[in-house]
């Protein structure tokens, strides 16, 4: 029987078709008031880094310029994500809304959504939905167009300034920053780059207020938070979920009976084992080591069938191949790592040896130019510090 | 090569000259082609008005742009940790005894490639395949004698 501590939460996937409505409702109110709501709601990115949304669209209204965009990021290639593939299938909608509202806000003309190459099957029905949404925006006078711009199958892209290389027509290697995309982003110009969900979620902040959003979740985690359950779970799927639940809820009504870790982020995120579910909160400040949760909401359950060693050689299998290769500590240091865990396994180098791979990745933390290389100590100090027996034996 | 120059200049038509129609025409030319040959970047950085340099890097940066031809039906299998757990390999063994041919080998017919790549956003559903654009979940041996029959059944009633 399926287990239900945890309150399911129907904000986002429920299909409200009242679009026309919210719109013309939020676009009557000045932008200061619309920037302000989305500040009070406490909405922060559910891409990965967790800024505020609210923030992110007030620097980009700020800045003076001509030529201004607005972009939604559906390259999802975190492992274990696929909610953004179903927001935009289920309700595209409320997605492109938020993007509409942003743009009359930061006086962009033009958006696009930047669809990975793996989502294309999507692309008759999501410009089904556009070209809808398109006349609507026609009724209300507001001069804004989206188009679709489709990956071709690169995690690196989902970085938001490799995202805008790859969109002019260069590899999807990172910029330095600062400058910031709120001042610099696509062509150079100001740019809101915004994940699926948070775009989505603006929808339910302009509906119901920032209030209710705001009285959801915990301390500095406000609202839902849609996650991608996957590995060894009796119901893998998507659920709306508060913030501010313990691991070992979630664990009590998702697991099957024989969790071991959960992997909170999904590769590039934290390894969480069992001793930890109960003190381990789910939320931008939650009691996980390291700078930031991540957030994209990916939970891969592994009971104790799994080998860890096997879980970690997959992730650098999967860093190894997706490091854009622009900088050394990342492009070497990745291989470095695997060549490293499996020395160790075929004894060909002392257990010690996990140590100076463990300061290797703090050394890429720190080192990395963008966040794939820096987030590649997440996981492995993570696993190899709480399953160090695995990886030796 | 007139047919290649004739491609090219309908993608440039349909997305523009601008550096931002780069990755579209290339998606284009792998869609019609099954690859990007050496030639088709020389034609496109002619028409767009950037080095064959530029072209090259770009081509060569996606996973799902090829600079070898591949196969009419390219077969890409998720291979990341969930769809690992449940069962990849014996999708992947399925796959090589039906077609017989190796991962990361192409039918002599030309008709199918069989490749591994990363999480296809379908790990609930996991194992996963894309067969060109087209998702396949759930997948059991059975499952994929089953669609791969079907395929090569089309084929052989189009022929
Ligand atoms: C390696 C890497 C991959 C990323 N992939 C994605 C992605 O697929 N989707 C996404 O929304 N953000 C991704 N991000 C985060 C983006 O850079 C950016 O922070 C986000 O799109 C901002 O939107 P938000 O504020 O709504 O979260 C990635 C970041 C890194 C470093
Ligand atoms: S950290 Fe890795 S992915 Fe990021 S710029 Fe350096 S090499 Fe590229
Ligand atoms: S792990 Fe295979 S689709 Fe995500």
């Amino acid at each position: 029987m399926e287990k239900k501590h945890l309150k399911r939460l129907d904000l986002i996937f429920k299909n409200e078709h009242d679009t026309e409505e919210i719109l013309a409702k939020v676009l009557a109110k000045k932008n200061e008031e619309i920037i302000n709501d989305l500040i009070i709601s406490g909405l922060k990115g559910r891409g990965g880094a967790g800024y505020p949304t609210g923030l992110k669209w007030k620097l980009t209204a700020e800045e003076e310029s001509d030529e201004k965009y607005v972009i939604c990021n559906a390259d999802e290639g975190e492992p274990g994500t696929f909610k953004d593939r179903e927001i935009l299938s289920a309700v595209p909608h409320k997605v492109l809304t938020g993007m509409a509202v942003c743009a009359r806000v930061t006086g962009a003309k033009q958006g696009f959504i930047y669809l990975r190459g793996e989502y294309k099957f999507l692309v008759p029905e999501l410009e089904k939905a556009i070209a809808a949404f398109h006349n609507l925006l026609a009724t209300l006078n507001l001069d804004f167009s989206v188009s679709v711009f489709i990956g071709s199958g690169a995690y690196i892209c989902g970085e938001e300034s490799a995202l805008f290389e790859s969109m002019e027509g260069k590899r999807g290697e990172p910029r330095n920053k600062p400058p910031f995309p709120t001042q610099k982003g696509y062509k150079a110009k100001p740019t809101v780059i915004n994940n699926v969900e948070t775009l989505a979620h603006t929808y339910s902040i302009f509906k119901y207020g920032p209030e209710k959003f705001h009285d959801l979740g915990v301390k500095d985690s406000h609202g839902s938070k849609v996650f991608s359950v996957s590995g060894d779970t009796p119901i893998p799927g998507i659920y709306e979920l508060e913030f501010g639940m313990t691991l070992q809820k979630f664990v009590d009504d998702f697991a099957d009976g024989d969790a071991k870790a959960v992997q909170v982020g999904g590769a590039s995120g934290f390894c969480v084992p069992r001793k930890r579910f109960e003190k381990t909160v789910i939320g931008y400040q939650g009691t996980l080591t390291g700078p930031s949760l991540p957030t994209g909401g990916s939970m891969m359950i592994f009971n104790s069938s799994r080998s860890m060693y096997n879980v970690l050689h997959n992730y650098l299998d999967f860093f190894v191949e997706e490091s854009c290769g622009q900088c050394t500590p990342c492009r070497v240091g990745t291989q470095q790592l695997l060549l490293g865990i499996q020395a160790v396994k075929k004894g060909e180098k002392p257990s010690l040896y996990l140590d100076k791979l463990l300061s290797l990745a703090e050394t890429m933390r720190v080192t990395a130019k963008c966040g794939l290389g820096q987030s590649v100590a997440n996981s492995f100090s993570s696993i190899v510090e709480n399953f160090r027996e695995e990886m030796i034996y | 090569m007139n047919d290649l120059r004739n491609l090219v200049s309908t993608l440039v038509d349909k997305h523009g000259r601008d550096e931002e129609s780069l990755l579209p025409i290339l998606q284009g030319i792998e869609n019609s082609e099954s690859y990007v040959s050496q030639e088709a970047m020389v034609e496109i950085a002619k028409e767009l008005n950037i080095s064959a340099a530029q072209v090259y890097g770009t081509a060569t940066f996606y996973s799902f742009l090829s600079i070898q031809p591949l196969g009419k039906y390219v077969i890409r299998v998720c291979k990341t940790i969930t769809c690992s757990m449940h069962g990849k390999n014996q999708v992947i063994s399925e796959l090589e005894n039906m077609l017989k041919i190796k991962l990361g080998e192409t039918t002599s017919d030309k008709r199918f490639s069989l490749l591994e790549t990363n999480c296809l956003g379908q790990c609930h559903k996991g194992p996963a395949m894309l067969i060109n654009d087209e998702p396949y979940t759930d997948l059991t041996p059975e499952k994929v004698r089953e669609i791969i029959r079907d395929i090569q059944q089309k084929e052989f009633a189009v022929n």
